[in-house]
């Protein structure tokens, strides 16, 4: 985990947050990755996430405007940032490179 | 959804959100949840939702969320400590009521809290000196027999230990102890009377006894072999180096030379397991070779069975091997099971209640109790404390606003009054060591059992658990006062100081005072049921008479030499041998059959010669009694209670018909002489069992004399100068019935001592409360009373005004707590004790009447002094 290494889910948030383009928060990352994986996500999990990815320097991010719904709270927006972008693409990257490196035959022989 | 109607997440917990979050992340939290909230309330509904937030906020409490302390503030807080206790000693010495009455309710409570501190770290040092004290285990019998009776024995079967140092994997050693090593050691003229274990060669690879002499690994490899403590080596041989020296032992079952293989250092006080000599356990396999139960998986009830797991040993492993041993040994017995469990070293002084220890050991129940008692005790006085200084808050409220206005936080002023609290608190700490010190002998004479096991010895880590233990009672005392005074408005209280709502706190306080005199109620109502208990079983007719019979132990002697000494004396009316004495707590057991082979019944049952029935005064419904026969002659008869008839349904359970029956009784066939009235033959908390009474002419336990005498001390004086006449090694045994009695029902007269004194000091402490509340209240109402008086009020209505208040409370105390105490006696304690004496009205009534009359003290002496004041005196000034 150390480094600009990605976690599982840490790639799965950064590439959620991507997605969602100028609706990233909180509640809105842990609904579309429910969405998604299938699997239920707790918003603790999401928020310790977010806040060790921005330690990290790959996401940033800012309070949005108040609004009447949520009890009068403003949300936080989160962005991708270039360090973030990077990392992502790393990632993409050597998993592009491990799966050309699998002969075609290899992988149907495994039923 | 309309505006009233909407679901708000529980506050405090939108509070303790906003207490630990660090402010950057609060916000966006805070919305997080409220989100989920509202999304909940729709899915599931508003309790679900409201319950899932509660968990989620304590869920969020992480290392990444806590707030960090800030470093200024500390720092403030550091700087101003000095500032505090002078503050918080001038206020001390400026209020000396209120001080006194706070430190000595606090030093009274706290003796107690001290006293059980010290006890529990007593027992929490048991067992350490092993070096592998972690390691090791002992092993447990749980005991079920035919009639589905549960019993937890301490002990185990012989077969066991073999078992495990035979057959188990993952253990390292195993060793087997068993009681009942005793007898006389003779070397020349000397002779020491030993108690102590027999132990087989692992013994001292699991436990950690220092050797002075000799070689551990070896030392009880042999048989006859024997190690002595140092005492009694110094105490027999008149050296401790001993090795190789060779002594006689006499005891009940043989008589044989062993040899001194080591020698060990005294047993530490704090050890579980204490002897004086261990004999070589293939010594007592040599005594009992003809004994074919001794090493049998039932025969649970003398051996002792420890084992030393390997380093990361793993303690489920052995527990599976020996579920498994259980289950293949108990094929072997019929209508009863047998389950072993595993219990550390360290847990068997502080340990549930198990039959058959190997030593004394206290439940931890009886700590929890204790500790309990103690805590609400300490708590009563704490809420002095509480009420006392809400009470005054008018007075200290300006020095609260101008520290607010020069720049003190919240926190700041809530740290100064815990500071005060916590020296006040630490004041108290000194005098109630004083009291400690003074309590200390008092409870360590109480019950035998406590100066065997505890010694309340004062040490490094006592002390400083006692001061911790201050300051942690200094804080719980001033959390609350803190709290109020910490959010006191600044500019409300300068501007306007009555604008304080001090009679806001009116409801808690009175809540304190009612709780406090609930609690003292309900110790005083118990002192008196359980010390009514204890009167009325030692006034309990038992069935027989008890009355100056003189039970003296006969210690291994000739029965008929000293009844033939005794006999000289002649204050001794009568005399009588029986093998045990009865309704003391004492029980010997065997099986009975009737005319059904199969239908065995458990019974009761002592060995008795002709004189026992006569001189005890037990009545005979039907037969008669034994008739004097010669020591060679075979058992052959027996005498029943009518509760046996009913069990084995003999003769239609009528006593004249049962005469001439035959029972079988461990194998011989014994004729029914007589039918007993029932009588109470265990302890009168349980009911009349099945008895029977065999004869012998020789029992070997007791004899029982019948002393009438006018000089009570010289008799005793001639008892026992014959008794030195007859065995001169073992000083004389002799117990009045009616004092052995008394001593078996003792623990209802410790506990009614403990809990009388805590119900003294609850009273104490709550009657400080109230006169200090009192005072204040006069102070404060003076210019009321004044008026009133002036208007023409008489004094008597005067204090009926003053003092109605509080004996309202007192009243709703009285309501809350009798009926409390009531269904906890009926329902819980006396519901387990078969003969009890009824809860009187009377006790229960006679409770609030002390509780009224040392109230009314405080309160009337109050408002009389303020009622009689002269107005002009109080309105002048205005």
């Amino acid at each position: 985990m150390k480094g600009t290494n990605l976690g599982e889910f840490e790639e799965l948030v950064l590439l959620t947050i991507a997605g969602l383009v100028s609706d990233a928060y909180s509640v809105a990352i842990c609904d579309e990755l429910e969405k998604y994986t299938g699997r239920s996500v707790k918003l603790g999990v999401v928020h310790a996430v977010l806040n060790r990815l921005e330690e990290k320097g790959l996401v940033k991010s800012k309070m949005g405007e108040a609004t009447s719904v949520r009890g009068g709270k403003r949300k936080r927006y989160y962005s991708v940032t270039s360090a973030g972008k990077a990392s992502m693409l790393k990632a993409k990257e050597l998993r592009d490179q491990l799966w050309s490196l699998i002969p075609q035959v290899a992988l149907k022989r495994i039923s | 959804m309309n505006k009233e109607n909407d679901p708000r997440p529980p506050r405090w917990a939108e509070r303790l959100l906003g207490w630990y979050c660090k402010p950057a992340l609060l916000e966006d939290l805070q919305g997080d949840l409220h989100e989920f909230f509202l999304r909940n309330c729709k899915s599931k509904g508003v309790r679900v939702a409201r319950l899932t937030y509660v968990i989620d906020v304590l869920k969020f409490f992480r290392l990444y969320t806590i707030r960090k302390p800030e470093f200024l503030n500390l720092l403030i807080h550091w700087i101003m400590l000095g500032s505090y206790i002078k503050t918080s000693g001038r206020s001390i010495v400026r209020n000396k009521l209120f001080s006194a009455i706070n430190i000595i309710g606090l030093s009274i409570s706290m003796s107690v809290g001290l006293l059980v501190i010290a006890m529990i770290s007593d027992l929490l040092s048991y067992d350490r000196f092993h070096a592998n004290g972690e390691r090791i285990f002992r092993v447990n019998t749980h005991h079920t027999d035919h009639l589905n009776r549960k019993l937890d024995l301490a002990s185990t079967s012989v077969a066991t230990g073999k078992k495990i140092q035979e057959n188990f994997t993952g253990v390292e050693a195993a060793t087997v102890l068993r009681r009942g090593f005793a007898g006389d050691a003779w070397f020349g003229d000397n002779v020491l009377s030993v108690e102590g274990l027999w132990a087989d060669h692992r013994f001292f690879d699991i436990f950690s006894f220092d050797i002075l002499h000799g070689d551990g690994r070896t030392a009880l490899d042999n048989p006859y072999s024997l190690v002595l403590t140092e005492t009694s080596a110094r105490k027999l041989f008149g050296e401790s180096d001993v090795v190789g020296k060779t002594m006689k032992l006499f005891s009940s079952s043989d008589t044989s030379d062993y040899t001194v293989t080591a020698v060990l250092r005294d047993v530490p006080k704090f050890s579980h397991i204490q002897f004086e000599a261990i004999g070589s356990f293939t010594t007592k396999e040599i005594i009992e070779k003809d004994n074919a139960g001794f090493g049998g998986w039932e025969s649970v009830w003398m051996n002792y069975v420890y084992v030393l797991l390997p380093e990361n040993g793993s303690l489920s492993a052995i527990q599976e091997s020996l579920d498994k041993l259980c289950a293949e040994q108990n094929k072997t017995v019929e209508r009863k099971s047998i389950a072993l469990s595993l219990q550390s070293i360290n847990d068997i002084a502080m340990g549930p209640d198990l039959s058959n220890p190997i030593g004394p050991t206290i439940m931890n129940i009886v700590i929890y109790v204790l500790a309990g008692l103690a805590f609400i005790v300490i708590l009563s006085a704490c809420f002095n404390y509480t009420n006392l200084s809400i009470a005054r808050s008018l007075r200290r409220s300006k020095e609260v606003g101008i520290r607010k206005v020069i720049g003190a936080h919240r926190s700041h002023v809530a740290w100064q009054f815990i500071t005060e609290s916590v020296i006040i608190s630490v004041a108290a700490l000194v005098f109630a060591f004083g009291i400690f010190m003074f309590l200390r002998p008092q409870f360590l004479n109480l019950a035998p059992d406590f100066l065997k096991i505890v010694q309340l010895d004062l040490s490094g880590p006592v002390v400083a658990y006692f001061l911790l233990f201050a300051i942690f009672v200094g804080i719980v005392a001033g959390i609350l006062p803190a709290l109020f005074f910490a959010r006191i408005n600044a500019i409300q209280v300068l501007k306007n100081a009555t604008a304080v709502k001090v009679f806001r706190k009116v409801t808690l306080r009175k809540a304190l005072i009612v709780v406090q005199y609930t609690v003292s109620l309900m110790f005083i109502a118990s002192t008196l049921i359980g010390f009514k208990q204890y009167k009325h079983f030692l006034a309990f007719d038992l069935g027989f008479t008890t009355a100056n019979v003189l039970n003296i132990k006969l210690q291994r002697n000739k029965a008929d030499v000293v009844m033939k000494k005794l006999s000289e004396i002649k204050d001794i009316e009568m005399m009588s041998r029986s093998q045990m004495v009865t309704s003391v707590g004492s029980y010997w057991g065997a099986h009975m059959r009737y005319s059904d082979p199969n239908d065995s019944i458990n019974v009761w049952y002592n060995t008795i010669d002709e004189n026992y029935l006569p001189l005890h005064g037990h009545k005979l419904i039907a037969g008669r009694n034994f008739t004097p026969k010669v020591s060679t002659h075979e058992e052959s008869e027996v005498i029943v209670n009518e509760q046996v008839l009913k069990a084995l349904n003999i003769a239609g359970h009528d006593a004249q018909k049962a005469i001439g029956e035959v029972v079988t009784l461990e194998k011989k066939k014994l004729q029914i002489v007589g039918v007993m009235k029932d009588f109470h033959y265990g302890k009168v908390d349980s009911s009349i069992e099945p008895v029977i009474f065999r004869y012998s002419n020789e029992p070997d336990g007791f004899i029982n004399a019948k002393v009438l005498s006018d000089d009570l001390p010289a008799t005793l004086d001639a008892i026992e100068r014959k008794w030195k006449k007859v065995d001169r090694v073992h000083p004389l045994s002799a117990t009045f019935y009616d004092d052995q009695i008394e001593e078996a029902y003792s623990q209802f007269s410790v506990m009614s001592k403990v809990i009388g004194f805590l119900a003294f000091l609850a009273v104490v402490i709550s009657s400080i409360g109230l006169f200090g509340m009192v005072v204040f209240t006069t102070e404060t109402r003076l210019k009321e009373i004044s008026i009133r008086k002036v208007l023409g009020a008489s004094e008597g209505v005067l204090i009926f005004v003053l003092s109605r208040g509080f004996l309202l409370l007192l009243l709703t105390a009285g309501v809350i707590a009798l009926p409390l105490t009531y269904l906890f006696f009926e329902k819980v304690v006396l519901s387990e004790i078969v003969y009890h004496a009824p809860i009187s009205v009377f006790d229960m009534i006679a409770a609030v009447m002390i509780i009224l009359v040392v109230a009314l003290m405080m309160i009337g002496s109050q408002t009389l002094k303020a009622a009689k004041t002269n107005p002009a005196q109080v309105l002048k000034a205005e």
